[in-house]
């Protein structure tokens, strides 16, 4: 065997499931396509700009030592310390849909407050919401997969302010049309409301960074340009790993942080159409002289519906402009404010249309599409575009490209295995399919499923110590 | 190791899986899941440095033994009496 563990993919899930495996004294590689870190939440410089991928945010933002919170245990399991991360909390985000804005904070008596304020008749209504959500246990099996706008809507009556708040829950992590199941809206309800909004000091490279390093110095190994073609069962179990370049690898267990259906195909099986997932967005990214607070845009992050309800589904078109979110960064408090204001506008769009224009249309379209996007929001915001030096686009291919998931699709596939398992033995899958979501999630993700499925089983066996 | 240096080396292990919490402050006698939150992702990883470090052996039923301070001495102060303290935190 070549390793005790081989994880497919340098994202956040993977190196934190590797970070764990070598923390135990197992041998584990890390085998990444590209030849940067990060996956979906990456990061490049282009014309000495640097720009980040995926985050807009760290969701699940607790203090230090809070007990119980995500963030306090996904830190703790890899051994980094909270500042290490230097979180800057956002001055305020809001929901903005036509007639009403909804302005949120890290104190959750600011939201109760605005909810009070807006939707006053629906102040019981909300605050049995919010106690279905603390108190809702998170079970494995999956039987929990009800519609959250059929729960959501047997509680709460106003349809205005179930859109509203199920916008930044469909937009930080929905991989449903229109709708996301019950058991992820309360994940995400506390992480973006009951924990909040955060952004580490020089952007994602940071926590990536910081992955690397801890697992360079728990003995794992990392290699980029190796990407996965084909997973080879053996005796029943996956075990054997052939390369782009035909190199083969033999491994104990595999972690894939590929997604379901990719990581199943990568061993010769397919899944039902309807569990594939497909939705994705187009994103801008533009750089001004000045921040957008000297534009009076104050929020760090702006969910907003220009209709009264959210369509949260596939355009028919390249991209959808009436709904989606705004991502300021300069928002976020931080000891090194950055150089440039940057504005960031992210809104659905159609794999299947960006994939069959031809070359010259897909650059022009590219143009225009983020254009009409920063032309729609405007009226409810401001138009970025006359202070705008430099601007950069992600389509659906993009996230293709750098994910390698299915129609680029974001949060993966809309069915989720919260045990990780694959159906195959020897798969393990952990990342966006596996369940948990945002940023702390993934890394929960890969340190939860190392922990289930390798380091716990081996504690049992293992007698000696390590001989270094 | 003595039972005061049994205490010092859970310490240590308890500060390198949780280099957030501040150790000194651990009270001898109260439940550790109660002062720091251990869950048992964090008992694994004591369980975990505790071969890494001394070489012994701690069974998932005996996990509990290690709910405090004091009866963590109890439990590992006989399986560590022949073994050297060693500590690894923030080094």
């Amino acid at each position: 065997m070549d390793y005790d563990a081989i994880v497919i993919g340098a994202g956040m899930s993977g190196l934190a499931a590797a970070i764990r495996i070598a923390m135990s004294g197992l041998s584990v590689c890390v085998l990444e396509r590209h030849n940067v870190p990060g996956g979906l939440n990456s990061y490049y410089t282009q014309e000495g700009r640097a720009f980040d991928v995926g985050l807009h945010a760290l969701t699940n933002f607790v203090p230090a030592r809070t007990l119980g919170a995500p963030l306090t245990k996904v830190l703790r399991q890899l051994r980094i310390r909270h500042e290490e991360l230097r979180l800057g909390e956002h001055e305020f985000s809001e929901i903005v849909f036509p007639g009403e804005r909804l302005t949120f904070t890290n104190e959750f008596e600011h939201f109760e407050g605005e909810i009070e304020r807006v939707f006053p008749h629906q102040r019981d209504a909300f605050a049995a919401l919010v106690n279905r959500v603390r108190t809702f246990e998170l079970r494995e099996d999956g039987v929990e997969d009800q519609s959250a706008r059929a729960v959501v809507g047997e509680i709460l009556s106003d349809p205005l302010l179930i859109e509203m708040i199920l916008c930044p829950i469909l937009y930080y992590g929905s991989a449903r049309e229109d709708d996301v199941a019950w058991s992820q809206f309360v994940v995400l309800f506390r992480s973006i409301f009951l924990e909040g909004l955060s952004r580490p000091e020089g952007g994602v490279r940071r926590i990536v960074n910081l992955l690397i390093k801890r697992l360079k110095a728990a003995g794992g190994e990392l290699r980029y340009g190796s990407g996965v073609r084909r997973i080879r069962i053996e005796n029943g179990r996956a075990q054997l790993l052939e390369l782009d370049d035909g190199e083969v690898l033999r491994s104990g267990t595999i972690f894939s942080s590929a997604g379901r259906t990719e990581s199943l195909r990568l061993a010769g099986r397919e899944v039902p159409p309807e569990e594939i997932g497909r939705l994705t967005f187009l994103e801008s990214i533009s750089m001004m002289k000045d921040a957008p607070a000297s534009f009076g845009h104050g929020a760090a992050t702006s969910f907003f519906c220009t209709e009264e309800r959210i369509a949260y589904r596939i355009p028919q078109r390249l991209i959808d402009v009436r709904s989606g979110v705004i991502s300021a960064p300069n928002n976020f408090r931080s000891k090194k404010p950055l150089k440039e204001g940057c504005m960031r506008l992210t809104v659905l769009a159609n794999y299947e249309a960006w994939h069959k224009l031809s070359k010259e249309e897909y650059v022009q379209a590219k143009i225009e599409c983020a254009e009409q996007a920063i032309a729609k929001v405007a009226a409810c915001f401001f138009d970025w575009r006359p202070h705008t030096v430099y601007r950069d686009v992600f389509t659906p291919c993009t996230i293709r490209r750098f994910t390698g998931h299915v129609g680029g699709a974001v949060y993966g596939s809309p069915k989720k295995s919260l045990t990780g398992e694959s159906g195959i033995p020897g798969l393990v899958l952990c990342g966006t399919d596996q369940g948990y979501l945002g940023i702390v999630g993934a890394m929960f993700s890969g340190v939860a499923m190392a922990n289930r499925h390798l380091i716990a089983p081996h504690q049992k066996t293992a007698t000696s110590p390590r001989s270094a | 190791m003595n039972e005061e240096e049994v205490v010092i080396a859970v310490k240590d292990i308890i500060q390198t899986v949780a280099p957030d919490e501040n150790v000194s402050m651990l009270d001898l006698s109260e439940r550790l899941r109660d002062q720091i939150d251990l869950d048992s992702m964090d008992f694994l990883d004591i369980v975990m440095e505790l071969r890494k470090l001394y070489g012994i052996q701690v069974p998932e039923e005996d996990y509990k033994e290690l709910a405090s301070l004091n009866s963590c001495v109890a439990y590992l102060h006989p399986k560590l009496v022949q073994k050297e303290l060693h500590c690894t935190a923030n080094a």
